[in-house]
């Protein structure tokens, strides 16, 4: 056996309502037992996506197919898929036992087991002394596990989550992130997860797609899509970039020469095609702030200091260059300090390396 | 801003008018009325206050109590026909697309912009033998007769009968939820509206038929939708007495005929006001059993 079929196959979608067009042309494989997730700003599409794998949309054009069956005319119910809602959904008018043993019930589950599983899926989110209270006597955070224990215990081929921390605040938030991967270690199940926080999608996701207008941009691993975004679009959604206008100056043996005002010519290292007008990118953390002009070697351009804003372990510094260009760049806070040795108006250099500058074509 | 709900002054001022409003014409008037339930008849027909038993014990003659528990039977009659025919209108409102919803609840408030009497003797001329339900029924008789002749089978059903619709329990049945319906469908709406729809995505999500949602999750938790357009129509239909007054015949008599009878024709106030308390009276007790229960049930949430 060489590679194995994915579990959801998308092939082509495209979701129109009236006149909109949701989701456009749409092709993914997600494979079996892998942590995906949909990711982009909100209106992107994610959502309708998700909703279609789900059975809640049907597709205009294009097929899904879940486990090798094609989806077309498959109602929710039908479908070897559960998921978690973004409101939970836990119904209110059933104990927490109830709610998670619904789905068993309705179809047709005996007693004896319904009973032994929902306890088992109680305990798989700590809930096993929670099974005879009603959802208004639980914490929003309790309530969502009740949503994945009643989700997991259908034993689905895929769990679909639909901005499952959206509703919790900031600290529980992130222990549930890595309770979301340990539970999709432990279960085995391929989670699909939708939300338009980069910093779910990178810390949880074993890969991610990046969706704008409908349209997929990139699908690959966090630390690709992070450090090798193949568009403007990916670089600027995915964490913080700053991205100056260049033009190609020639291409030759693997090395771009680039032009961009106040800068030298200088060269990159770029596979593929490019001319004409590009972007440059580069990464805030591989920035440097200097008083000084930088070395031979580095890219430079000289600038004020138009804002600094704290953060605790550090500040984000706003660099208007010269040229006219503003630069975001981080420092790390790493002695205490009263007062912080970079003010506004100061005239700084920046500088970063040539290997960490990405070219971006779209 | 301060929150107006505070500020006591605020609070009175807003509120004054309406509770005045109540205890002049309803607190009032009820209160005289339950008075008046224990006094007596004078010979012209006059209202003497008294401490007598004497109309309660008549109210509960066979004669009368028969009436006023036909009037609950009729009642509940209307609010189940009311039920089944309000809940999937009310259903198809809320599910509605949005540009809809307006137009279509117009459609359901439109009767009342027409005079209640008139509308319901407007039932009257459908109804009635030879009024348009039969008409039309006629028309289909007449055209399946001339199908079975054609089929050669001349004058296979025979002469057509007009039915009976009018002057009876059906009839007042038909008017009651006729001019009640709204009253059922506008709560009911309202609570499927602000319904949350992943419930009901989520019960299909986890294997449930559209027929199981509908019981076992939808209908649960429109409940409080159910129970106040039910309850509104109950009341209004139990104690309406123009629909069996028009629309019924001589065993139609309902609780709110007898009780206007004796406040008009008969002209023995006392044994009219007795009357209403003998309704009111099961009414109040509902409201205090509900007011203990929801009181025990906030209680036993504070203790969990």
């Amino acid at each position: 056996m060489t590679e194995q079929a994915p579990i959801i196959r998308v092939r082509n979608v495209t979701k129109r309502f009236g006149s909109v067009t949701a989701v456009d042309d749409v092709s993914i494989d997600i494979r079996q037992g892998e942590f995906f997730a949909l990711l982009g700003p909100s209106g992107c599409g994610k959502t309708t996506l998700l909703r279609m794998l789900a059975g809640f949309e049907t597709t205009s054009e294009g097929e899904i197919e879940i486990d090798g069956q094609p989806m077309l005319g498959v109602p929710p119910n039908r479908r070897p898929v559960n998921m978690v809602f973004q409101s939970y959904a836990v119904f209110p008018h059933m104990t927490v036992f109830d709610n998670v043993a619904y789905g068993l019930k309705v179809t047709g589950v005996g007693k004896s087991e319904i009973a032994e599983r929902v306890k088992e899926a109680l305990t798989l989110v700590h809930l096993e002394d929670f099974g005879r209270r009603k959802p208004d006597q639980l914490s929003g955070g309790q309530r969502q596990r009740v949503a994945l224990a009643r989700a997991l215990v259908k034993k689905p081929k895929v769990l679909l989550l639909d901005e499952p921390l959206s509703a919790l605040d900031a600290k529980l938030r992130e222990a549930m992130r890595l309770e979301l991967v340990h539970l999709q270690h432990s279960v085995g199940i391929t989670f699909v997860i939708v939300t338009h926080d980069q910093d779910e999608a990178l810390s949880m996701a074993d890969r991610a797609a990046v969706m704008d207008h409908g349209v997929v941009r990139q699908v690959a691993a966090p630390a690709t899509l992070y450090e090798h975004p193949n568009s403007r679009f990916v670089a600027d959604f995915i964490g913080k970039m700053n991205l100056l206008e260049a033009k190609v100056a020639g291409l030759s043996g693997g090395r771009l020469a680039i032009d961009i005002e106040g800068l030298e010519r200088f060269e990159v290292p770029h596979d593929g095609p490019a001319s004409g007008e590009i972007g440059i990118a580069v990464r805030p953390e591989k920035t440097r702030l200097s008083k000084e002009q930088p070395a031979a070697g580095r890219l430079g351009l000289k600038g004020k200091v138009s804002d600094v804003a704290y953060y605790g372990n550090e500040s984000h510094i706003l660099l208007d260059t010269d040229t006219g260009v503003r630069f975001t760049t981080t420092i790390q806070n790493e002695t205490r300090r009263s007062d912080s040795s970079i003010l506004i108006g100061d005239d700084l250099w920046i500088s970063w390396s040539p290997e960490d500058t990405l070219v971006l074509s779209e | 801003m301060e929150d107006w709900r505070k500020n006591k002054g605020a609070f009175a001022i807003f509120l004054g008018p309406a509770s005045f409003w109540l205890l002049l014409f309803f607190v009032i008037p009820l209160i005289l009325v339950w008075v008046y339930s224990f006094g007596e008849r004078g010979p012209q027909g006059q209202t003497y206050l008294a401490l007598s038993f004497e109309n309660y014990l008549r109210a509960i003659e066979p004669i009368h109590l028969g009436i006023m528990l036909k009037s609950i039977w009729i009642g509940a009659i209307s609010t189940a026909v009311c039920l089944v025919v309000g809940f999937p209108v009310a259903m198809g409102i809320a599910f509605a697309p949005s540009r809809w919803k307006n137009p279509l609840l117009l459609i359901v408030v439109l009767p009342f912009f027409t005079n209640l009497l008139i509308r319901t003797y407007a039932w009257i001329a459908v109804l009635r033998t030879r009024g348009f339900l039969n008409f039309g029924l006629e028309w289909v008789h007449e055209k399946a007769n001339w199908l079975f002749a054609l089929a050669g089978f001349p004058a296979a059903l025979g002469e057509f009968v007009p039915l009976e619709l009018l002057y009876n329990q059906y009839a007042v049945v038909i008017g009651l939820v006729y001019v009640h319906l709204p009253f059922l469908i506008l709560p009911l709406y309202a609570t499927l509206e602000k319904l949350d729809r992943s419930y009901l995505e989520a019960s299909l999500d986890l294997g449930a038929g559209q027929w199981r949602t509908f019981f076992s999750v939808l209908v649960p938790l429109v409940m409080p939708g159910i129970v106040s357009g039910a309850l509104l129509v109950f009341i209004l239909s139990m104690g309406n007495f123009l629909v069996p007054d028009l629309l019924g015949g001589t065993d139609s008599l309902m609780i709110g005929n007898l009780i206007a009878r004796e406040y008009g024709a008969a002209r023995d106030w006392p044994f009219g006001s007795a009357l209403s308390f003998m309704i009111m009276y099961p009414v109040f007790i509902f409201f205090v059993i509900n007011a203990m229960v929801a009181r025990y049930r906030t209680r036993r949430r504070a203790e969990v």
